[in-house]
């Protein structure tokens, strides 16, 4: 009987740790997403990509339609070359789309967004996106704004 | 004239031999767990002793780590309006080194010093040397499942910890400081890697934590001198061995998953 009870207990606790592992691998971890991979591939070069990550959404009209899949830099053109994984669903969005780098408020994650375009032919497997926009980047902004301002003085002052 | 420079010779010529019993001592211990295959009955109570009854200070230790995060961590990412990242400072800070560090460090107060004083004093009341002269080897009857049993029961802790943790930072955030829950839960899903984050962080380190803390404890134990004396510093060097050695190897893990270089 003590045995039995004592078996009991020990069944609960790793019970009890499996299920710790299992709410950690599935509420927790990227595993939640894992299936939104399957969908259908296509790429974008950029020529700067700012803070994108993998993994970061991809959105249409502030929607979440999939995920960057992988980011690579081409080595001739010296291009970013991001790959986004669009889910199957969405099977229909035409083929002159195309894709910006956002940022979520002033400070948040950069994710990519998608304008639809208005071919009548679609986006699918492999296919690229030939409109993009690069991340801005708040330096070169910044900098192009000073050298903005130093030239608005200079003929201002030269009479 | 020689007298510092002896000292300091037959130091380090101990340390040296206590590493190599030590090596040896796992190396039998290893050799014993088939014995586990006949008797499964002896893992079962041993696991009860040691998974079983550190439960409560597992539970209760890691809501509270929890808490203490999401409340430490709002207080500073409010200042940024980046409180939606919460979770994922919540979730990694637990997940990579709080979860880990703490469950080795509370097994080895819980339950490594119970080991070596069980050990300890089993040796001291010749309970070892009498199994030895009825033929039962001591390493398969009794140090086999203690060492199983721990080296089993930590990562389940660590895992058991880390979950409580998040979800007490969870109730903290959400549920009290009215962080927006889905975002809570969506930033941390983006940025906790299965492989990279809980499989190094939970997984690898526990398990690495787990021989660690389980080694230490049985061989003080086996090695303490038998007297009450000796049991007595048995089982302070196994604390306190026990965390150094999990802090450290925890720094060396770090450097190596996460580290830049």
């Amino acid at each position: 009987m003590r045995q039995k009870h004592l078996e009991l207990l020990v069944g609960v606790f790793v019970a009890l740790g499996l299920a710790a592992f299992l709410l950690l691998a599935l509420k927790v971890s990227d595993l939640a997403h894992i299936g939104e991979d399957k969908g259908y591939r296509v790429t974008a070069r950029f020529e700067n990509i700012g803070g994108l990550k993998i993994r970061a959404p991809v959105t249409l009209g502030g929607v979440r339609i999939g995920r960057v899949a992988g980011i690579n830099l081409d080595p001739q053109t010296f291009e970013a070359l991001v790959t986004l994984a669009i889910e199957p669903q969405y099977d229909r969005l035409p083929s002159d789309s195309s894709a910006s780098i956002l940022t979520a408020g002033l400070l948040g994650e950069q994710y990519v967004g998608l304008e639809p375009g208005g071919m009548d032919d679609f986006l699918k497997n492999g296919s690229s996106l030939k409109l993009t926009q690069s991340a801005l980047v708040l330096e070169k902004l910044i900098g192009r704004m000073f050298t903005n301002a130093a030239q608005g003085e200079a003929p201002a002052k030269a009479p | 004239m020689t007298g510092p420079l002896e000292r300091l010779g037959r130091w380090v010529l101990d340390r040296l031999t206590a590493l190599g019993r030590a090596n040896l001592f796992l190396l039998r211990l290893v050799g014993a767990l088939a014995f586990l295959v006949r008797r499964p009955g002896l893992l079962v109570r041993q696991l009860y002793a040691v998974g079983v009854l550190s439960l409560p200070i597992i539970l209760v230790s890691g809501l509270f780590v929890g808490m203490v995060l999401g409340l430490q961590g709002y207080a500073n990412l409010v200042d940024f309006g980046a409180t939606s990242s919460l979770g994922t400072v919540v979730a990694l800070s637990l997940i990579r080194e709080l979860g880990p560090v703490l469950t080795a460090l509370l097994y080895a107060g819980r339950a490594g010093s119970a080991l070596t004083a069980e050990i300890g004093l089993m040796k001291a009341t010749e309970q070892l040397a009498s199994m030895q002269m009825m033929a039962v080897d001591p390493f398969a009857r009794v140090l086999a499942p203690r060492f199983l049993a721990g080296f089993i029961a930590v990562p389940l802790l660590t895992a058991i910890f880390t979950a409580v943790g998040i979800l007490g930072g969870y109730w903290v955030a959400v549920v009290q400081l009215g962080v927006d829950g889905g975002a809570f839960w969506a930033q941390m899903q983006a940025r906790v890697l299965l492989w990279e984050d809980i499989g190094n962080g939970v997984a690898v380190k526990s398990v690495v934590f787990a021989l660690l803390a389980n080694w230490i404890a049985l061989f003080e134990g086996y090695e303490a001198h038998p007297t009450s004396e000796g049991v007595s510093l048995a089982t302070t060097q196994t604390v306190v061995a026990t965390s150094l050695a999990v802090l450290g190897g925890d720094f060396l893990l770090t450097a190596l998953m996460f580290g830049a270089w």
